[in-house]
């Protein structure tokens, strides 16, 4: 990460355990990151590594207690996110960070009109009158592609179709022109005709307007048609990070490896059998002391079992938490 | 798993099954109109082959999938199983045939009732449809774990104490018990992880090459279904838009709609993704409480003409096995065309 700009946002150590009464979940284990400025960070693991919570704690969205955020720090506009007071955080949650999360119908308001919604971040944030933002809703809604926007920002998310609705969400996400925009599975609930839909969506909206992106999906193809960077996260931790090209040509994590051969392809050769990822994903309930892939790994020695992995560096701006080594064939060569 | 389906036995045979759900409105709860869920569709499944069925949501999958299991009354049409009619027969008459044909739900959450034990969940088939003894049932539960790869010990334990993948396994192993011919799998591995995806399409194909079962497999994953089907069958609003081998289908789509969807899904691949032309359709899926006149794919049709917006089109069978409604494969068409 050391070509080019400063970081937008940087993440540094970040944790989150949860106390429940079953005992601690946790969720995040010290997981470092930043983002470029104008590039989409992929962010793949599947449901339980940790990548929503990830997102949810740095902009302290999660209620704590019951969940303890700790870290050394989240960097983002000069503030420390970690620590910074309820009322600097409102003020960049929605206006300098948008969000979109994965199902529209339930992070609408039934009884709000569309434009009232866009509308209200626009008068809170950038403190403009009726006019000003009734204005702006409707060149929002255009910008994200919803037909005769006039006359439907006077309509109820239940006029909205799957699709349309998440329109509105990314038209929200995006009114107060933010820096970073984080896309929580924003596809998944939809069909995948109005996934390829939203998709290039976000590539015009991109070219256009540039922001930072990080886009929280389990789905690889995604990843692999939208991503310029990719975080794969396992166990509330990153296991690999890497350039998208070198992630699906050379993937370091047997993980990553893993996930690569299980899915099945619409493409090219068809296997006659499954690889499978044998076992469980780990339930988190302490810190992690062993590689939390151990016990599905096939490439596992004795050392994975009684040390966690750093994120050794395997290439330019390539690293993997693993301790064996593809190149060598071998445990890697490390202390 | 076959090579020639045209040799084997025809085991579940549906002829324009329709089924439509009334609208009701107002205070005396008036009929005002119907959800043509389910709109006429036509197709057979032959004896040890799994035919895939695709679509994408609210396009009356999953409907079929009821329907020809007689969950529903279904509105009209002939459903013939193992050669039995079974499309108009009364549910009481129709409780000594459900043994042949089971289903195997999408989310093992709803469909595990959480106040009975694996044993109990696995064991109540037994209980309705056999006189099996005490000991006998329990040889047979455990017999049924084993296959799906249940741990033993587990059986009187509760589906909350096990993973979603581990569920599915239970309601496979109860839709196992009666040792059925034919499965409705619908939408079996939607709620589960990638990795724990494979391992259950991996046992649904084990168990049919050791009984013969013939697999009825619904999704909305193009991908998976390419994996375990031997023919698939698309679905568009209610009805079947093109079916064919999975070579064919996936090699050469011919439907507009066919095409149009095989495009949309992304490849885990970078460099294909770059390489892939999609066709973007635009727009929604009308209602199928008010399609559109002529073929119901006409709102969206890249390549819609004047004929699509007045005649439904006729299926075509335009190569051995493969059929597809759609007015550029008519005679008139074709011959203008070349």
């Amino acid at each position: 990460m050391a070509d080019g700009a400063a970081p937008v946002l940087n993440v540094r150590d970040l944790t989150t355990v949860f106390k429940t009464r079953s005992g601690a979940v946790h969720a995040v284990n010290s997981v470092s990151f930043s983002l470029k400025p104008g590039e989409l960070l992929g962010i793949v693991g599947e449901s339980g590594s940790g990548k929503s919570v990830t997102m949810m704690s740095l902009i302290g969205l999660i209620p704590a207690p019951p969940a303890i955020v700790s870290g050394e720090a989240v960097e983002f506009g000069g503030l420390d996110l970690l620590t910074a007071r309820d009322d600097e955080l409102r003020r960049i949650r929605g206006a300098r960070i948008g969000f979109v999360f994965q199902d529209p119908m339930t992070s609408l308001n039934p009884v709000f009109t569309i434009g009232y919604q866009i509308m209200e971040p626009l008068r809170k944030h950038m403190g403009m009158t009726k006019p000003e933002a009734r204005a702006r809703a409707q060149a929002l809604l255009e910008l994200v592609g919803i037909p005769d926007a006039e006359r439907r920002l006077k309509d109820y998310p239940h006029q909205f179709s799957g699709g349309m609705r998440q329109r509105v969400m990314i038209a929200i996400a995006l009114a107060c022109d933010p820096e970073v925009l984080i896309a929580d599975e924003p596809t998944t609930a939809l069909d995948v005709t109005i996934q390829a839909q939203i998709l290039e969506l976000m590539h015009e909206l991109r070219a256009k307007l540039g922001m930072a992106v990080i886009w929280i999906t389990h789905d690889l193809g995604v990843i692999a048609g939208i991503a310029d960077r990719v975080l794969v996260m396992y166990g509330g931790q990153i296991v690999e990070h890497a350039d998208v090209r070198d992630l699906f040509k050379q993937p370091r994590h047997p993980y990553t490896r893993a996930l690569l051969q299980t899915v099945p392809r619409v493409r090219g050769e068809r296997a006659e059998r499954l690889e499978v990822i044998e076992g469980q994903p780990p339930i988190l309930h302490a810190a992690p002391s062993s590689c939390s892939f151990a016990a599905r790994c096939p490439f596992s020695f004795e050392r994975c079992l009684r040390e966690n992995p750093a994120r050794f560096e395997v290439g330019p701006g390539h690293d993997a938490a693993c301790f064996y080594d593809f190149d060598a064939g071998g445990p890697r060569d490390v202390g | 798993m076959l090579d020639d389906p045209k040799v084997s036995k025809i085991l579940v045979e549906v002829r324009d099954l329709k089924m439509h759900f009334p609208i009701h409105a107002g205070v005396l709860k008036k009929r005002v109109g119907e959800v043509k869920a389910v709109d006429g569709i036509s197709f057979d499944i032959y004896e040890g082959e799994t035919l895939g069925l695709v679509g994408e949501s609210g396009c009356g999958k999953s409907t079929v999938g009821r329907a020809i299991l007689r969950l529903y009354d279904i509105t009209e049409g002939s459903v013939k199983i193992d050669g039995i009619e079974i499309g108009h027969t009364p549910q009481s008459e129709l409780r000594t045939m459900r043994p042949t044909m089971q289903m195997v739900f999408q989310d093992p959450q709803a469909s595990l009732n959480p106040r009975m034990s694996v044993s109990a969940i696995i064991g109540e088939p037994l209980d309705e449809h056999t006189k099996m003894s005490k000991i006998e049932k329990r040889a047979k539960v455990m017999d049924l774990m084993d296959q799906v790869g249940l741990n033993r010990d587990f059986a009187n334990r509760y589906p909350h104490e096990f993973s979603g993948g581990q569920r599915q396994r239970i309601g496979i192993a109860r839709a196992l018990a009666l040792n059925p011919k034919f499965i409705v799998c619908d939408e079996p591995i939607a709620a589960l992880d990638v990795s724990i995806q494979a391992q259950v399409v991996n046992l649904l194909e084990d168990l049919q090459a050791e009984h013969g079962l013939t697999y009825l497999f619904i999704s909305h994953d193009l991908s998976m279904v390419r994996h375990i089907a031997d023919r698939v069958a698309v679905m568009y609003l209610g009805r079947v838009v093109e079916l064919a081998s999975r070579e064919q289908l996936y090699e050469a789509p011919k439907h507009p709609y066919t095409q149009a969807l095989l495009s949309a899904v992304p490849e885990p691949d970078p460099w294909i993704e770059d390489k892939i032309e999609r066709v973007i359709l635009q727009g929604d899926v009308p209602s199928p409480a008010n399609p559109p006149k002529g073929c119901n794919f006409c709102t969206r049709c890249p390549q819609v003409m004047e004929i699509c917006k007045t005649d439904e089109p006729p299926t075509f069978e335009i190569a051995p096995g493969h059929v597809t409604a759609c007015h550029l494969y008519s005679a008139t068409n074709t011959e203008s065309a070349s």
